[in-house]
């Protein structure tokens, strides 16, 4: 394989997923909006509830679109740019995936024409349905995403077989229940949920302080208000809640968050500032809350938090094995019936991935010296001030959306909404600062996966295709100009569409003549 | 899964594999052949938005046949998911950039007034169709002749090609057979769903070409494939229960052997005459302006032409070219038995629902689409 290829095929992913990252958490959450709304409608058959209905979906639409575009390219970029990945994992991996287009992504596609075209051909409550089923839809996806994203934090229910040299599924079951998966599932959609309030939240207090649509605006503003708290309490208290800790990779990252060098006697005191250093081993300047961390992390004070030192010299013995797991497979490509290899593999089997480790730097992991290992076993511990800025950055949105949406929530209760004006300048500062969170708890996520493709089972840099550079330059540049083209033409139709308002109708014919440029046509 | 053992399991995802191509090119299809003929049936705003709202509605469910057929290959064959993905990786940007901007095209034409604007996208409207359309011709067309790729011993594939190798004559006109159907799938659909009018009368007179072209074409192909020395065999009898593992199978070329399953089960000879049949029909249908004949006609041919490429090469899916040993087949490139038994499952119980509520959401808009109807309905595109 070329140099650089990983890289570059990560530098891919990473735009990929965080650009259509942009996008989904916002329709995940703007279609139980668009269903609250509209439910409202059904009930009290005021017809500015069904405007109100119609003017987000329509923003929605212009959203729906780009995530549908943008999720293209994701179910097939791990065919196209990690195809080792794909083969390795594919037995596990993939079912999940094939899954949410079952049983999830058709439904959503399927009637989301429908709620759009369909508003004079459906009876209220038959149209209500399929608004809510769209919704269903979308967040049943997210839910088979994260069962396969959490597979890849935590590979349950799966083990190596060297006869198909690959992963295979031993226990499906526990890949679905999966309590990573799990906890990601409900914080993943919470935080849809709470972009999509922000969204429906900034805009209106936009309409308010121009004093346009004022009757609109202040109804859709209580939805979000409501919705947003809930959805903000979610995020943050149910949140990672059971992600942490579980296995060795988790316990990693939870370390690299905190910049918890060394185990620390329990309970451990939280880090709220500091500057990790990676060469000392240390965290200059560090700002301490004693025990937070021990009672967050352990739910308990005698709990211990694992710091990076310690898991390092778990990561060195876990290499030591996989090295004798990796010859006994090697030995088994040669003589499949070898029963002495065969008994090697099944006692060392589950650090193959942590021998794997090796590879970045050696051909054969079996003339590792110990310096080497101790090297490669540094090299499980990800990108300290990446996950200690990231973490703390998204935590304090998180918490700064609960006050910001309390607020609001006490604001309509106490029927002030239409007159805080300092309020609604707040909402329209607020309005970008959930996506920055969501995208940093992508970079905390998967970086804090580092330097794994799955935990403990594959490194990243085994993973990917075997591409040149050339090609990967190719497609990393036309991603990007595609990508960006787009992202202005969508937000300057956002805008425009913000700034017609639920009542414009644009005229839907323009001025008679011929469609000017029409080469094409003979 | 003890239903079924693994080599029964192989054969119905094979199947499977086969049910969800041939759902991708009947219903996504037409909507991909309305896309490649937007420019050349209408030529006003008010004709162009007509034709496009012919498959408005509906599109974006069909398109989920293409994202399903990427799930379902990579959890029933992950072999051919990672080996095919990467070694058309340029063909498959294309065919990706083309597809994003299907969506957004017909989003985002109708936002504005400007002529201009529409204009350059009905141009992204006509890429999203004709560029997947071709390409995914011209990569059945390179699976038939077998693709240049091999494995080491870790199971990591390395591809040999370039992309203009992809461009060989015979893949050429598998591209030209893929538009050909596509196109007289799309325009059966605009006559059978637009008013009586100018764009009915031309979407007739192109499919009246594109229905020639599909038979001549097809006719062409299966001579091409039979004189042409196109095939692959097994070279001993594959392990049918084994582990899958490319490398412990053996395979050989063998020009002309795409001809064998005829010959050993001459039922087999049904795929090509339902294509052949279904493209006639469609003609026929055209001329006589029996839109719903015609409309089914287009239909058995995509499915008779699809299934025509899998019933050739069985047990082969991805036969390769510089290594036949490296050839993946039905029994050496699948899942295990547990995976296929639980993906099985899910689809025992969510095809017939998404066949269902498919069905009820063409219904809901069902109807021919008028230029009145385009004029004073504000949800169209």
């Amino acid at each position: 394989m070329e140099t650089g290829i990983v890289d570059l095929s990560r530098l891919q992913f990473a735009l990929t997923a965080l650009y259509h990252f942009l996008f989904v958490p916002l329709t995940l959450g703007m279609t139980f909006m668009l269903v609250i709304m509209e439910a409202v409608y059904v009930m009290t058959g005021r017809p500015i509830w069904r405007e109100i209905t119609r003017f987000w979906s329509k923003l929605f639409g212009i959203n729906f679109a780009i995530g549908v575009a943008t999720g293209l390219t994701m179910e097939f970029q791990f065919g196209t740019n990690w195809s080792y990945f794909s083969h390795y994992v594919g037995d596990i991996f993939g079912a999940p995936l094939a899954i949410e287009g079952l049983m999830a992504f058709f439904l959503e596609a399927t009637m989301v024409g429908v709620m759009f075209f369909g508003w004079d051909r459906l009876s209220k409550v038959a149209h209500l349905i399929v608004t809510f089923l769209v919704a269903l839809g979308s967040n049943l996806s997210a839910l088979w995403i994260l069962v396969a994203n959490g597979w890849m934090q935590n590979p349950v229910g799966a083990e190596f077989n060297p006869e198909s040299m690959r992963m295979e599924v031993t226990d499906f079951v526990a890949v679905l229940f999966n309590p990573i998966a799990q906890a990601k599932f409900v914080h993943t959609v919470s935080a849809g949920y709470v972009i999509a309030s922000a969204f429906v939240l900034g805009v209106s207090c936009l309409y308010l302080l121009r004093g346009r649509h004022v009757a609109i605006a202040s109804r859709s503003m209580t939805v979000a208000a409501a919705f947003g708290l809930a959805a903000s309490l979610s995020v943050v208290v149910l949140g990672d809640e059971s992600g942490y800790a579980l296995t060795d990779n988790q316990k990693m990252k939870l370390a690299a968050i905190e910049a918890a060098w060394h185990t620390e006697p329990a309970p451990a005191g939280i880090t709220l500032f500091g500057v990790p250093d990676f060469e000392n081993r240390t965290t200059r300047y560090a700002v301490e809350i004693p025990w937070m961390l021990g009672l967050i992390a352990t739910r308990s004070f005698d709990g211990q938090v694992a710091g990076m030192s310690e898991l390092v010299l778990k990561a060195e013995e876990r290499i030591a094995s996989g090295v004798q797991a990796y010859d006994a497979v090697e030995r088994l490509k040669l003589a499949p019936q070898d029963t002495q290899a065969r008994a090697q593999f099944e006692q060392h089997k589950r650090d193959l991935g942590y021998g794997l480790l090796l590879k970045r730097t050696l051909d054969d992991p079996r003339k590792a010296t110990p310096q080497q290992i101790t090297a490669a076993a540094w090299d499980t511990v990800p990108s300290v001030p990446l996950m200690f800025w990231s973490f703390r950055l998204m935590a304090f949105i998180g918490f700064a959306m609960i006050a910001l949406f309390a607020t609001a929530f006490v604001l309509c209760s106490l029927r002030r909404h239409t007159r805080a004006r300092w309020f609604w300048k707040l909402a329209v500062l607020a309005l970008p600062l959930p996506w920055l969170a969501a995208e940093l708890g992508w970079i905390v996520a998967e970086m804090g996966r580092q330097p794994w493709a799955i935990d403990g089972v594959l490194p990243t840099f085994l993973a990917p295709s075997s591409l040149s550079r050339a090609q990967l330059w190719v497609t990393l540049f036309g991603f990007t100009a595609l990508y960006g083209g787009l992202a202005v033409i969508e937000v300057r139709l956002m805008v425009a569409a913000i700034r017609g308002g639920p009542h414009r109708h644009e005229p839907d014919t323009p001025p008679p003549g011929r469609i000017p440029a029409t080469p094409l046509t003979a | 899964m003890a239903f079924f053992d693994i080599e029964t399991l192989r054969v119905i995802w094979w199947v499977l594999l086969g049910v969800l191509l041939i759902a991708f090119a009947v219903t996504d299809g037409y909507d991909l052949g309305v896309n490649t003929l937007l420019p050349f049936v209408a030529r006003s705003d008010v004709e162009r938005r007509m034709v496009i709202n012919t498959v408005g509605p509906n599109w974006e469910g069909h398109q989920v046949w293409f994202i399903l057929g990427g799930g379902a290959i990579f959890a029933a064959w992950p072999f051919v998911y990672a080996v095919s993905f990467s070694g058309f990786y340029i063909a498959m940007f294309l065919v990706l950039s083309a597809l994003i901007l299907r969506p957004v095209g017909f989003k985002y034409r109708g936002k504005k007034t400007d002529l201009a604007w529409r204009a350059r996208w009905d141009w992204a409207l006509f890429i999203g169709g004709f560029v997947p359309a071709l390409v995914f011709g011209v990569a059945l067309g390179n699976v038939l002749s077998g693709v240049p790729f091999r494995f080491d011993s870790d199971l990591r594939v390395f591809y040999l090609g370039s992309l203009l190798g992809l461009f060989s004559p015979f893949a050429l006109l598998s591209g030209l057979l893929s538009v050909a159907m596509l196109v007289l799938h799309g325009s059966n659909w605009i006559a059978l769903k637009v008013e009586p009018g100018p764009v009915h009368e031309r979407a007739r007179a192109y499919g009246f070409i594109a229905g020639a072209l599909t038979l001549v074409l097809f006719v062409l192909g299966g001579l091409w494939v039979a004189q042409g020395g196109l095939g692959f065999r097994l070279a001993a009898a594959a392990d049918h229960f084994g582990p899958s593992n490319p490398l412990r199978s053996a395979a050989v070329a063998a020009p002309g052997a795409w001809l064998d399953n005829y010959r050993a089960a001459p039922a087999t000879v049904l795929a090509p005459v339902i294509g052949l049949l279904g493209a006639l029909l469609a003609v026929i249908g055209n001329r006589a302006r029996r839109e719903w004949l015609a409309f089914a006609g287009s239909a058995l041919a995509c499915a008779g032409i699809v299934a025509t490429v899998g019933v050739s090469m069985f047990p082969f899916i991805l036969p390769s070219s510089v290594d036949a040993r490296s050839s993946l087949t039905v029994w050496n490139a699948s899942s295990t038995g547990h995976t296929l038994g639980i993906m099985l499952f899910c689809t025992v119980v969510f095809l017939p629902l998404i066949l269902l509520y498919t069905g009820w959401a063409l219904r809901v808009m069902r109807g021919r689409v008028t230029t009145r109807e385009v004029g004073l309905n504000p949800d169209f595109y």
